[in-house]
Formats: C-alpha cells, structure tokens, sequence
C-alpha cells in the first residue's frame, strides 16, 4: 500500500473539525505552517485521532487547555508559538493514553540531537542502534 | 561548527530547534510501536507542502518589486532583510539570494542531499529532492526546465547554485510584465515556488498555487 492510495478527502481533516479547533492559523485552504515541524505535529495529531486513540473533541480540548494555561501565563496571544502549544498539548496527551511516556520522548529527543551531531553533511541523519 | 572553507562534505549536520526534536522524536517512537502509518503521515504532510512557507518567499520577492531600497538590502544581506519581514533565519546557514535578469537565469539545486531554504520555501517538493532533479539539474539545466514548461532562449546565461550545509539559495525572480499597476499583495500570489527555485518564470497569469 502507498500514501497514493489514500484520497485527499480521507486524509485531511475535514473543515468542520478544523474550524472546532481554537485559533488554529489558517487560511481558506485550510491550515498554514511557519516550519516543517509543525506540519509534522499537525499530522501526528491527525492521524493518531483518525487511528481512534483520541476522539477529535478530546484532542481540541487538550489543546484549549494548553492555549489556556499559556495565556494565564502571560504569553502573547498572536499565534506564534501556536505549534509549540500543540506539541506540548501532543505530549501530554500519548502519555495520558499511554502510547509513550515523558522519559522517552527526552531519551528519544537526545538521540535525535546526538544523531544530527554525528551525521555529515549529505548523509541522511539515522538513530545509531542502542545496545 | 562551520566554517566558511569547509568542504561542504565534512561538514555535520545542524541540530533542530527543540520543538523540531520533539517532533521527531515523537513521530519515531509512534512509528516504531506500529501506533502511526508513516506513509499516511507523509501523505498528510505532503498534501500540506504548499501551505510551508512559499508564502514567506513570495512576499519577499513581492516586497522587493515594489521597493527598491528593499531589494538593495536583500541582495546586500538577505538574511536581515527577510528578518525586516518578520520571518525568522535559518539556523544558522547562509542565505543567498541570486537574481534573474533578462541576460541570466538562475537555478537551484542541492546536489548532495536535499538542503532548501525553508523559512522562505517551506518543504522542499518531492522532486527537488530526486535524484534525478538533483544531478539533472547540473548536466542539463536547460533541460530540466523545459520539463517544467520553462523554454529560454539561447543567449540567457544559465546559472546553477548548489546548495551545502552553510548556504541556501533564493532565486529572486524578474516582476512579470504587465503588472506594473498591481499591489504589492497581487505581485505575492503571483510568485510560486517554483519561481524561487528558478524552474519556472514569474507571469501575470502564473498563480500563486505553487
């Protein structure tokens, strides 16, 4: 099977759901992104709903909830650091439902950083395996 | 570290922002436990490519077609004058920006790999990196563009930048007749992605659609 076998329509989030999601950046074509990244974690969040491990009502309002606490802090509201929120609000949430935990997402994260510090230029960045 | 006189291939690659590690990390342990498709991801992320970035591109090239003083800047320190826009650098790599003339057409391609300036391209399209663009683009420019509909006329002079580690290319494409009553907003729709990595041409009816 290939991606190529998923229609668009099955694939993308239609817009009703999108719009339920609180001041996600968007134009009329639907959302945008400012890095690859969070095209990324906007992807994650989609498939993992579509999966069935979170409804998408769930995942808004863990989302409303990390938008929220951001703003009782203090930080600007002018969608900026929206995809940081998303991803905090990402994590949380595989590990209420125990797909992962925080100790392994860091562990991960520094192998990834450890990754790209020792792959040359050219080379496509690979995990080394662990014993 | 880097240099300016590295060889681009001893060079390593630069590590990610952390929110752009989580991500990765997140999306690896998911794969690996079988609890996400990466195709379907993919597929996902590709259906969004248009939507990284270009924008960003476009209304640099926009900007400069309506300001002079703008385009003297960007071609002077690019990395600055795209920040004066409110988009943020690359991480640390060099930003160039090389310009098209009615004597000069420039060309983008990263030959070892697929390095792009993203902040103002977004993700590069599948095909930049293939590798068939990728050593096409130097043995038969002319070539290649023509696949994308582009046909230049003999006496152009074809430039080729291969992208490295330290330096990422922007092609500032030429501002298509016809449009010297249009808003500074009209020109940015105009200018696709593929106009700033300078395999197609800017035209009045081009669209923005990538």
């Amino acid at each position: 099977m290939s991606a190529s076998d998923l229609t668009k329509s099955e694939l993308q989030p239609d817009p009703e759901r999108l719009a339920s999601l609180p001041s996600l950046p968007r134009d009329q074509g639907g959302p945008v992104f400012a890095e690859p990244w969070q095209a990324q974690a906007f992807a994650l969040a989609v498939r993992l709903s579509a999966e069935g491990h979170f409804t998408w009502k769930e995942w808004a309002a863990a989302l409303a909830d990390e938008l929220k606490a951001a703003a009782q802090r203090g930080e600007p509201d002018d969608g900026s650091r929206y995809y940081e929120h998303w991803l905090a609000a990402l994590e949380r949430m595989v590990t209420s439902k125990n797909l992962s935990n925080p100790a392994e997402m860091d562990a991960r994260k520094e192998a990834w950083a450890d990754a790209y510090r020792h792959t040359e230029h050219g080379k496509p960045v690979e995990l080394r395996k662990t014993k | 570290m880097h240099t300016q006189d590295h060889e681009p291939d001893h060079d390593h690659q630069v590590v990610p922002p952390d929110p752009a590690l989580r991500t990765k990390a997140l999306e690896s342990l998911l794969v690996e436990k079988g609890i996400v498709d990466p195709k379907a991801l993919d597929a996902l992320v590709d259906a969004y490519e248009n939507k990284i970035g270009p924008r960003n591109g476009a209304r640099v090239v926009a900007r400069t077609w309506v300001d002079a003083a703008y385009r003297k800047r960007l071609l002077a320190v690019p990395g600055a004058a795209i920040a004066e826009l409110g988009y943020e650098e690359t991480q640390g790599e060099h930003m160039v920006v090389v310009e098209n003339t009615a004597k000069v057409h420039n060309l983008v391609v990263c030959t070892l790999c697929s390095c792009y300036p993203w902040p103002v391209l977004g993700l590069p399209p599948v095909w930049y990196k293939s590798a068939p663009y990728r050593s096409r683009a130097v043995i038969d420019p002319r070539g290649v563009m023509r696949e994308f509909g582009l046909e230049l006329a003999e006496d152009v002079e074809v430039r080729v930048w291969d992208s490295t580690a330290e330096i990422r290319y922007l092609v500032l494409p030429e501002r298509p007749a016809g449009t010297e009553t249009w808003t500074e907003e009209e020109l940015a729709a105009l200018v696709s992605r593929d106009s700033m990595i300078g395999v197609v041409k800017v035209s009045a009816t081009s669209g923005g659609k990538a």
